[in-house]
């Protein structure tokens, strides 16, 4: 049938599945935005207060879905806006479809009115993008930016559409969802070598990433990690993988992982590394980053094979399928020698561990914990509150932590957070800080608007906390415009924008206001006042190793 | 440090080149020559690529290549098993003094003159790197004015092709 392209947009979009999506019109996108007025009850559309929300509630939604996430823009501004979130969303491997609009054809090179060279601009920050200069390859070219957003490693893809050719008519065929491409069990050979690795292992270890949610290995991860009697850590992007209280479980590794999680890697001589990218903020110094292991490595990116470090048996596979032929290989274990070293690391934890009584960050969260459900989403925005977050939230079902891992942005939060409770349907939670907060707060109006129901916790210090921490640790103290110590009343702010919240300062009346948060319908705001030193523990200083450790700091 | 050639055939696309040399440029590799072409087919472009690094680095760049979706196929080449060749226009100060030595290099490097006029003399060389090397090396005893490369171009020797191994 014949379709004017902006239709052809949309109904390729609802043909692919989406139902959901999240932007801001404009000149240049007026026309997609006809269509979505016309197909409105088919799609449903988030109108954000900026694109950067929009973008970050399209990225919410795939992390907590596992689905693409779709965000429409206008050109100029509107493409700009998109980037900070598109990068995001790249550096976490998330699926994401960004639509913008052009200036029509005949003016693209002119630098006419709110025109952006969005393709290029988004070229090393997506997995791919595409200029339509042909109403006729305007459904293809959707279906393919679908099809590389979740296939293999996802990310984002943009497809910029110019004004003219979402007015042209073109052909439509409606077509069903295309398939993610075909995945592949690595070769029997590596297989075979990874097993007689770990077989003749003495001290292995499991460690996962973001990749075991994208390619749901979490059962085979476990049968793998119970029968070779290997614990189990991860890193930022894995949290929420497995239960955080599977037995296994010594929680998050790197710059602030757990105590145990990291000195089982540090003393392990085999770790099996599924879907992990061995990022800076994991290994700190390279050199000295597991420095007896042998790495098997699984990754459905093969160029992250000894990307960062060397792979012992590096797979570019996908782990379900590896795992499934790896496990028949393996001989049944118990190491109870290791056993009861990681023991010993879980109790120094404990010791180590922040046991304060009163409102520290960590009480914050324990008190948080008791009122989450197994499917409350979680997002977070980026810093001390993060880290806070990442240690100490319980977890039962996987993608249930929303938070930028690789770009860490501040401003992530508020935004992710509404895509994460559209895209589910759950009443969720924002743990975030009086800074990162302070970035994209007017979102605020979108989740009163469309009575988004989302805890706010704002861990308020007065301070960039993260970055007052370093400071304090290796640049003298120097406190240089770390200390925020706005007036901002955030309870009367949220009232403003027509939500309600309160002002708490003991855990009793922070219990209280998380109760009463989860009982009201819209975006309740919690400003918790917590002290401006409190530190991020453990911590590895940068490029440093497990000899750097820093677990407690002097008075 | 060893150097690599690896040949990449890609959709003959607008920006693919830009595609191509723009992750180069954030992943900061090495490139010391870079070609692109039309092939056999409308609707594939060649790229030859050479550049210097460890083995790392050479299956760094390969799988980095290989996740662009406008790449179909990626062959490395080595001088056992393809030939490689690159042209070169060299325009060399012509005075009384020097021709004949300039003439006497240029006939052993069976190098052609294109170009003849009082001041200068322009010759077009093809042949391998390194041979192309050494002639701009001999040259440099004399007054080079300019220098235009084309960078390396290579195929596999025999009946492969960079389109065999694909699934096309």
């Amino acid at each position: 049938m014949q379709l004017s392209g902006a239709d052809i947009i949309v109904r390729t979009l609802i043909e692919q599945g989406c139902d959901s999506v999240f932007g801001y019109p404009g000149g240049q996108i007026l026309n997609v935005y006809d269509s979505l007025y016309k197909y409105q009850d088919e799609i449903h559309h988030t109108l954000t207060a900026h694109e950067q929300g929009a973008v970050h509630g399209a990225d919410g939604y795939a992390r907590a879905t596992g689905k693409v996430g779709v965000v429409i823009a206008t050109s100029g501004p509107g493409a700009t806006n998109l980037v900070t979130g598109i990068a995001t969303a790249y550096l976490d491997s998330i699926p994401l479809v960004a639509i913008t609009g052009n200036v029509a054809s005949s003016q693209i090179g002119s630098d006419s009115f709110q025109e952006i060279d969005i393709t290029g601009i988004t070229l090393p920050i997506t997995k791919h993008n595409y200029f339509v200069g042909d109403v006729n390859e305007l459904a293809d070219t959707m279906r393919e930016a679908f099809r590389i957003a979740k296939s293999g490693r996802p990310g984002p893809v943009l497809v910029d559409v110019p004004k003219d050719i979402q007015v042209a008519m073109g052909e439509y065929t409606p077509q069903p969802p295309v398939a993610a491409d075909e995945k592949h069990a690595a070769d029997d050979n590596a297989i075979m070598e990874a097993a007689e690795c770990i077989n003749a292992a003495e001290r292995p270890m499991v460690y996962f990433g973001g990749g075991i949610m994208t390619g749901e290995a979490q059962a085979e991860m476990l049968e793998l990690a119970e029968k070779i009697d290997a614990p189990i850590g991860c890193s930022m992007m894995g949290l929420s993988g497995i239960p955080t209280d599977h037995p296994r479980y010594l929680g998050m590794q790197g710059m602030h992982g757990h105590y145990a999680s990291s000195m089982a890697l540090h003393n392990a001589d085999c770790v099996i590394s599924l879907g992990v990218r061995f990022n800076d903020r994991v290994t700190g110094d390279k050199s000295k980053f597991a420095p007896q292991a042998k790495i098997i490595h699984i990754d459905i990116d093969g160029s992250e094979l000894s990307k960062n470090i060397n792979a012992f048996s590096g797979m570019k596979a996908d782990i379900k399928m590896t795992l499934q032929k790896l496990l028949p290989l393996l001989k049944k274990t118990a190491r109870p020698q290791w056993q009861a070293k990681i023991a010993e690391f879980r109790s120094d934890e404990e010791k180590h561990q922040d046991h304060r009584e009163g409102m520290t960050p960590r009480n914050a969260i324990l008190t948080l914990n008791r009122h989450l459900k197994p499917n409350t989403p979680i997002a977070t925005d980026v810093g001390q509150h993060q880290m806070w977050s990442a240690q100490n939230l319980k977890f039962t079902n996987s993608r249930r932590f929303i938070s930028s891992g690789g770009l860490g942005t501040m401003g992530f939060g508020i935004g992710a957070a509404i895509g994460a409770a559209t895209g589910t349907g759950e009443h969720t939670v924002l743990v975030t800080g009086d800074g990162s907060f302070g970035m994209c707060l007017t979102e605020l109006a979108t989740a009163v608007s469309y009575n988004i129901p989302v805890v706010i916790l704002i861990l308020n210090n007065g301070v960039l906390g993260m970055v007052r921490q370093w400071q304090t640790l290796f640049y003298n103290k120097h406190y240089s415009n770390t200390v925020l110590n706005r007036k901002t009343d955030f309870v009367q702010l949220a009232k403003a924008f027509g939500a309600d919240g309160e002002k708490v300062d003991t855990l009793d009346a922070l219990d209280a206001a998380i109760a009463k948060g989860f009982e009201y319908n819209g975006p309740y705001v919690i400003d918790c006042a917590i002290d401006k030193d409190e530190f991020v523990l453990p911590m590895l200083p940068p490029g440093g190793s497990m000899d750097d450790i820093i677990v407690k700091v002097g008075e | 440090m060893s150097r690599h050639t690896v040949a990449v055939l890609v959709r003959n696309q607008f920006g693919v080149l830009n595609r191509v040399t723009s992750m180069f440029r954030r992943r900061q590799f090495n490139i010391d020559s870079l070609t692109v072409s039309e092939t056999e087919s409308n609707d594939y472009s060649r790229i030859t690529v050479v550049f210097g690094g460890g083995d790392a680095k050479k299956e760094q760049l390969i799988s980095q290549l290989s996740k662009l979706p406008d790449v179909i196929s990626i062959r490395e080449l080595n001088s056992q098993s393809a030939v490689s060749c690159e042209l070169m226009l060299i325009k060399m100060k012509n005075e009384s003094e020097t021709r004949e030595e300039i003439r006497a290099a240029a006939d052993a490097f069976n190098a052609v003159t294109v170009d003849y006029s009082r001041e200068s003399i322009v010759y077009q060389l093809t042949g391998e790197t390194h041979r192309i090397d050494e002639f701009v090396n001999l040259m440099r005893d004399f007054t080079i004015l300019e220098i235009c490369r084309t960078g390396s171009v290579s195929l596999e020797k025999g009946s492969t092709t960079i389109r065999k191994v694909t699934n096309l």
